[in-house]
């Protein structure tokens, strides 16, 4: 995994093998790569927008998954699933529309936009990794006198780490695959080559685009699952 | 000692729970018992704070516990569950550290109470200490529930149903070995169940709850001979001389000497060894003397051959133990259709055997105390009546 991840970084920092392969694929298109920028800058751009907008995703959703599961929450549990539910429903690029007048031209806009959208899965699976633990173990852990922040972090959040960490894998997924919309908005990433390739009819441009974005995801996919393993206490696989 | 002061639990309009008031000596077995929605368990819950009492007041000790923390008081209290509830993310020793951990306990101090814990509670340390909740049977988890319950030696047990979930024969065994732990801790135990003959078996006292309301509290002798109301004598059963043999114990009414003959035990080697002469079964036992069957003498005399004259039994299944109850025993010698049944110790060596005479006999002898509890206690009231004024 850490070899996939390492080849994934030598192909794309070699700008040389992309105009080999782009100029063989597409021999009929003049100057099929995309020029603007190079695929490492592409990529690493990419990276900044996903990994910002994960990581607000992950430090809102899953405290909120946590929060609507506990006592003080647990009347706002049906709002915020509805809520969560509703971010994902909307098509991102409405969102981003929606979002330009207000924060403009810019990065800035594609992350709230990203992180809105990709809320779902982590708040839904925080949710259900917490209401999958027996409620006999929270019985007895209560029982022996464990405090409540001590049956949350000692309990329950690793009882439920697999499930919230299959949530947040989704998330991610589905976020590298939704950011290279954001070059709508001027954000930059992998989106740049598509729609540049899109609206020029250079296919060249397009495939460099999918091509590296769709290995990310893979890529990401799989650093993500082992990372799930790692949370994963022994006994409760 | 735990002491419940009318004692209120309501839910809106419905009461739960309705002025109870019984106290619990130190060092006692109270069983709280009563059919569904009677309030034993909501009772339970309420003495460690699980459920706060609408009104009355509940010590633990001398002590008011609304005087504490919810955990500082439940740190002091076992609790063992039904569905036990071990942390399955854990080993069986993590989860038995829990009440030290919460009680910074040193680490050494901590393992030698895991070690002493999985022995008493008969499951060898080395092999168990490192497991997961997921790799053990029934019992076992109980086992370990039970266990973890004691881990920082608390003076007080509460126990919801702890031996619920598991078959009759390994909650026989559970109760048993609970007995045996009982005698030698000395714990104050409120213990919840629904099953009377449990009840029975291991109660100082019963608590017998109905709607919220306390029906009677006294011993199993006491409330088998004395049921307060047609409510108590119709719930403890009709069978009330079998009942009582719960509280006897197999090493009250085994004989000890009995014919046994160990090592090779080839049948026609048997039908000459074995000393017929006054009996009519000779156990055998392997060199350990570990019970591996018996030979019947009387079925040699009318011709049968020696091969079929010998029985091989598993001791697990087909003994029981000096700790096992009359009732139990009874029942396995009708179960088996035996006219007596082998008694072993823990590892299956022989110590001898009980016969159903001799169960009889104690049914006999315990309604005879019983007639003479009761005539006892008429004598006493009658002589308070004829106090001349």
């Amino acid at each position: 995994m850490a070899l996939a991840a390492i080849a994934y970084g030598v192909v794309v920092s070699q700008q040389g093998w992309w105009v080999a392969a782009l100029t063989r694929l597409f021999p009929t298109t003049t100057g099929p790569v995309f020029p603007s920028a190079t695929m490492a800058d592409l990529v690493l751009r990419h990276l900044a927008i996903v990994g910002i907008s994960s990581a607000i995703t992950i430090t809102i959703g899953i405290p909120l998954g946590v929060w609507v599961t506990r006592t003080s929450g647990r009347d706002f549990r049906e709002l915020v699933a509805a809520g969560v539910d509703f971010g994902q429903t909307f098509p991102p690029v409405a969102v981003l529309a929606l979002m330009m007048p207000i924060l403009g031209f810019s990065i800035r806009t594609a992350v709230v936009a990203l992180s809105l959208y990709g809320l779902f899965p982590v708040v839904s699976n925080t949710v259900a990794g917490l209401d999958a633990v027996p409620p006999a173990v929270l019985d007895s852990a209560r029982g022996m006198g464990m405090g409540k922040w001590r049956i949350l972090f000692t309990v329950e959040m690793p009882l439920a780490a697999r499930v919230i960490m299959a949530g947040v894998r989704t998330s991610v997924i589905v976020n590298i695959g939704t950011a290279t919309v954001a070059a709508v908005v001027g954000a930059g990433g992998l989106g740049d080559p598509i729609f540049a390739g899109i609206n020029t009819q250079n296919l060249g441009y397009v495939f460099q685009g999918a091509v590296a974005a769709a290995l990310l995801a893979v890529l990401a996919d799989s650093v993500l699952a082992q990372v799930e393993q790692m949370v994963t206490p022994a006994g409760a696989s | 000692m735990i002491r419940l002061e009318q004692v209120t639990k309501r839910y809106g309009d419905a009461v739960a729970v309705d002025g109870l008031t019984f106290e619990v000596p130190e060092g006692e077995v109270c069983v709280l018992i009563g059919p569904s929605g009677c309030g034993k368990t909501t009772t339970l819950r309420m003495i460690n704070r699980l459920i706060e009492p609408t009104s009355g007041h509940i010590f633990v000790g001398d002590r008011d516990v609304m005087s504490v923390t919810p955990e500082e008081l439940r740190r002091g209290l076992g609790y063992a569950i039904q569905s036990v509830g071990l942390f399955p993310h854990l080993s069986v020793a993590e989860n038995i550290m829990t009440v030290p951990k919460l009680l910074k306990w040193d680490r050494k101090r901590m393992e030698e109470r895991v070690e002493e814990l999985l022995t008493l509670v008969g499951l060898p340390p080395e092999e168990y200490a490192g497991k997961y909740p997921r790799q053990l049977s029934g019992g076992e988890g109980q086992r370990v529930g039970v266990a973890r319950a004691l881990a920082a030696d608390p003076p007080v047990l509460l126990m919801d149903e702890p031996f619920g979930a598991v078959d009759p024969l390994n909650r026989e065994r559970l109760q048993t070995e609970f007995a045996r732990i009982q005698r030698s801790l000395r714990k104050t135990v409120i213990f919840v169940t629904h099953d009377v003959d449990e009840a029975i078996r291991l109660a100082d006292h019963i608590a017998l709850m109905r709607d919220g309301r306390l029906q009677q509290y006294a011993t199993p002798e006491e409330i088998l001979d004395h049921p307060a109301n047609k409510f108590v004598h119709d719930f403890m059963g009709a069978d009330r001389a079998l009942k009582r043999l719960g509280r006897v114990r197999v090493s009250e009414a085994m004989r000890t000497a009995v014919p046994s003959l160990s090592g090779g035990r080839s049948p026609q080697e048997l039908s000459t060894r074995a000393a017929c002469a006054d009996t009519r079964f000779v156990y055998l036992t392997d060199a350990d003397g570990r019970l591996e069957g018996w030979f019947d003498c009387h079925a040699v005399e009318i011709g049968t051959t020696a091969e079929d004259a010998v029985t091989l039994v598993d001791w697990r299944d087909d003994a029981v133990r000096p700790d096992t109850s009359l009732k139990e025993a009874l029942s396995r010698m009708l179960g088996h259709g035996y006219r007596s049944i082998a008694v072993t110790d823990l590892t299956g060596h022989l110590l001898g055997d009980v016969a159903f005479s001799a169960v009889e006999a104690a049914m006999s002898d315990s309604d005879e105390r019983m007639a003479a509890a009761h005539d006892a206690r008429e004598g006493a009231a009658s002589d308070e009546g004829s106090v001349p004024e």
